[in-house]
């Protein structure tokens, strides 16, 4: 009995260890970036960091102001979500409530892969046949474009959004719908006009957490946005937040401005990204109540 | 095999400096040859010299050279474990500026020293030159350019291929990212600091090579060691780039990768075993490893 009850205790501890690994981590990591990140802002001044819309980093009279990034980025994930919103709520539709088992089986199982491919594939591919495509079919002269990184982010958000509001969807409670088909709506009716509000939280959650992904893609959209430190336009060659850092990280002297401001893009993509989640537990808690 | 050649070299380096003999950089090559023969031989006292360098030596400056002083170094620590060799990647600027105030046991710049850093008692010493191909893609009908049509392209004061005898096609500037040593060399020897018209900044010397294959309209600038059928690379002012036409200087978009040391201050016996082993011939296929080309006498 006393072993028993020692052997409890331990694996308590053990739990609460694992536990706080992950509290630490964010701790650590959320001082770490205010540590490392705020210097910068603070010697360029927050208003010329935030909204300055040059950034040359290296010039003989550098320019520090990420503006062009942090639209680029909010146009990235807007662009993804106008586009993969619609196709990934109805693909889910589609895998909970109207495809046959055998073809939802074959479906599924294609999302899923779609979710573990590595970015830097869909980096390769969007550069070799996305860019040229993109470059023909608008005869522009080069296809590294905004355009081109929101049709990958899109593909990219696809399997969050499907996967997420496939399980809400399917957790809608029979009655429901039962009782929609006993007033006599049709099948499309009731899932349209009862199964999606009841799902909707979910959907929702499903939403952010792709629109998490396209904020905090790198390795994809370098490939394939051309990344010059323009103001974003549609068909202009973009930078984002994400690959702002990457891209200029390894050459920054330590110790130097660039690498500091570089880190300070990195705080404002955290904050970024925390509010994102934050918008989504806010969102949730607001479902629950209802 | 290779590896031994090295150590033997080391070794006979070592065995010069002890005999009194440091500092005659100029003449390394022949003695390499001599004496690398012998010591053979003569490796187990050789053995023993090795161990007596020691220290560490301290070379910053040019970003640009980082890859070569990282071979070269690597290289050098390998042979003579009891020598720490750091870089630091700091500028032309500040490498130059190392030299001179003695924070530095060599400083790494990529230019040549100007006549007042010459005048201030400095000496510069080229350990290898830096070749940038200016490719086209293939299609693209543009053979040779001049450097200030180059210049006119980059900075996008010319946007139509017609403009300097191709077809009639837009302009894309394909570059690297801020930092990166092949463009901080592009841009200084074309004089077009700061005022490129990219329309993409990629991170990688294939990256670039891909984005141009991939364009037709498409111009770029790469290491020489890295051109490959993939892309067309143009001449400049009539001269092909090759390693033969950097060494010789008639290739124009080249710089030298510079030791700058002080004249009247020898360096410490581990700085200059590092210094005319980066000199000698063992080094060329390292220095070509790296991406640029080795220097000959």
């Amino acid at each position: 009995m006393k072993v028993k009850q020692q052997v409890e205790r331990i694996m308590n501890a053990v739990f609460l260890l694992c536990g706080m690994v992950s509290i630490a981590a964010v701790a650590l990591i959320t001082l770490y970036m205010i540590w490392a990140g705020l210097p910068a802002i603070i010697e360029v001044g927050p208003v010329d960091f935030l909204f300055g819309t040059v950034w040359k980093s290296t010039a003989a009279d550098p320019k520090f102001g990420i503006l062009p990034f942090i639209l680029t980025s909010v146009w990235g994930m807007v662009g993804a979500l106008l586009l993969g919103v619609p196709v990934g709520v109805l693909t889910a539709v589609f895998l909970a409530k109207l495809a046959p088992e055998k073809l939802a089986n074959l479906v599924r199982p294609a999302v899923e892969l779609l979710a573990g491919i590595p970015s830097v594939v869909y980096g390769l591919i969007g550069m070799i046949v996305l860019v040229p495509a993109v470059m023909d079919f608008f005869k522009l002269k080069s296809g590294s474009n905004l355009f081109s990184a929101i049709l990958v982010l899109t593909i990219m958000v696809l399997p969050n959004i499907i996967s997420v509001s496939e399980t809400a969807l399917r957790a809608v409670p029979k009655e429901y719908e039962e009782a929609s088909l006993g007033l006599g709506a049709t099948w499309i009716e009731t899932v349209f006009r009862v199964s999606i509000p009841a799902a909707r939280s979910g959907i929702v959650a499903g939403i952010v957490l792709g629109a998490g992904r396209a904020v905090g893609e790198a390795m994809a959209v370098m490939m394939v946005a051309g990344n010059v430190a323009n103001m974003p336009g549609l068909f202009k060659s973009v930078r984002f937040l994400t690959t702002a850092v990457a891209s200029e990280m390894s050459y920054a002297a330590d110790g130097s401005l660039q690498k500091q401001a570089l880190f300070s893009i990195g705080l404002v993509l955290f904050v970024f990204i925390m509010l994102i989640n934050w918008g989504l537990h806010k969102f949730l808690k607001r479902g629950e109540d209802q | 095999m290779k590896k031994m050649k090295k150590q033997t070299f080391a070794f006979a380096a070592a065995a010069m400096m002890i005999a009194g003999l440091a500092g005659c950089s100029s003449d390394n090559g022949a003695s390499t040859g001599t004496s690398t023969p012998a010591s053979t031989g003569a490796s187990s006292s050789a053995a023993s010299v090795v161990a007596t360098i020691s220290g560490s030596v301290a070379t910053g400056g040019s970003t640009s050279v980082e890859k070569v002083i990282g071979a070269l170094s690597e290289a050098f620590m390998e042979s003579n474990e009891k020598v720490t060799i750091t870089y630091d990647p700091t500028g032309s600027g500040a490498g130059i500026t190392g030299a001179t105030d003695g924070t530095l046991d060599i400083g790494l710049s990529s230019r040549a020293l100007k006549d007042t850093e010459l005048a201030n008692g400095l000496v510069e010493t080229t350990f290898a030159l830096d070749g940038i191909a200016i490719v086209v893609n293939p299609a693209n009908t543009v053979e040779d350019l001049s450097l200030e049509q180059i210049a006119k392209l980059a900075t996008g004061e010319i946007t139509n291929w017609k403009d300097v005898g191709g077809e009639d096609q837009p302009v894309v500037l394909v570059g690297r990212e801020a930092g990166s040593g092949t463009r901080d060399g592009f841009e200084s020897i074309v004089d077009v600091e700061d005022a490129c018209k990219y329309e993409q900044e990629l991170t990688s010397t294939g990256a670039v090579m891909a984005a141009v294959a991939a364009n037709p309209n498409a111009f770029g600038y790469v290491s020489l060691a890295s051109v490959d059928d993939s892309v067309k690379a143009i001449t400049v002012d009539g001269v092909a780039a090759s390693e033969a036409t950097v060494q010789d200087g008639t290739y124009k978009i080249q710089r030298p990768f510079v030791f700058v040391t002080k004249q009247d201050t020898p360096l410490s016996p581990a700085a200059q075993a590092f210094f005319d082993f980066a000199l000698s011939e063992d080094a060329h296929e390292l220095v070509r490893l790296a991406g640029a080309v080795p220097v000959v006498k």
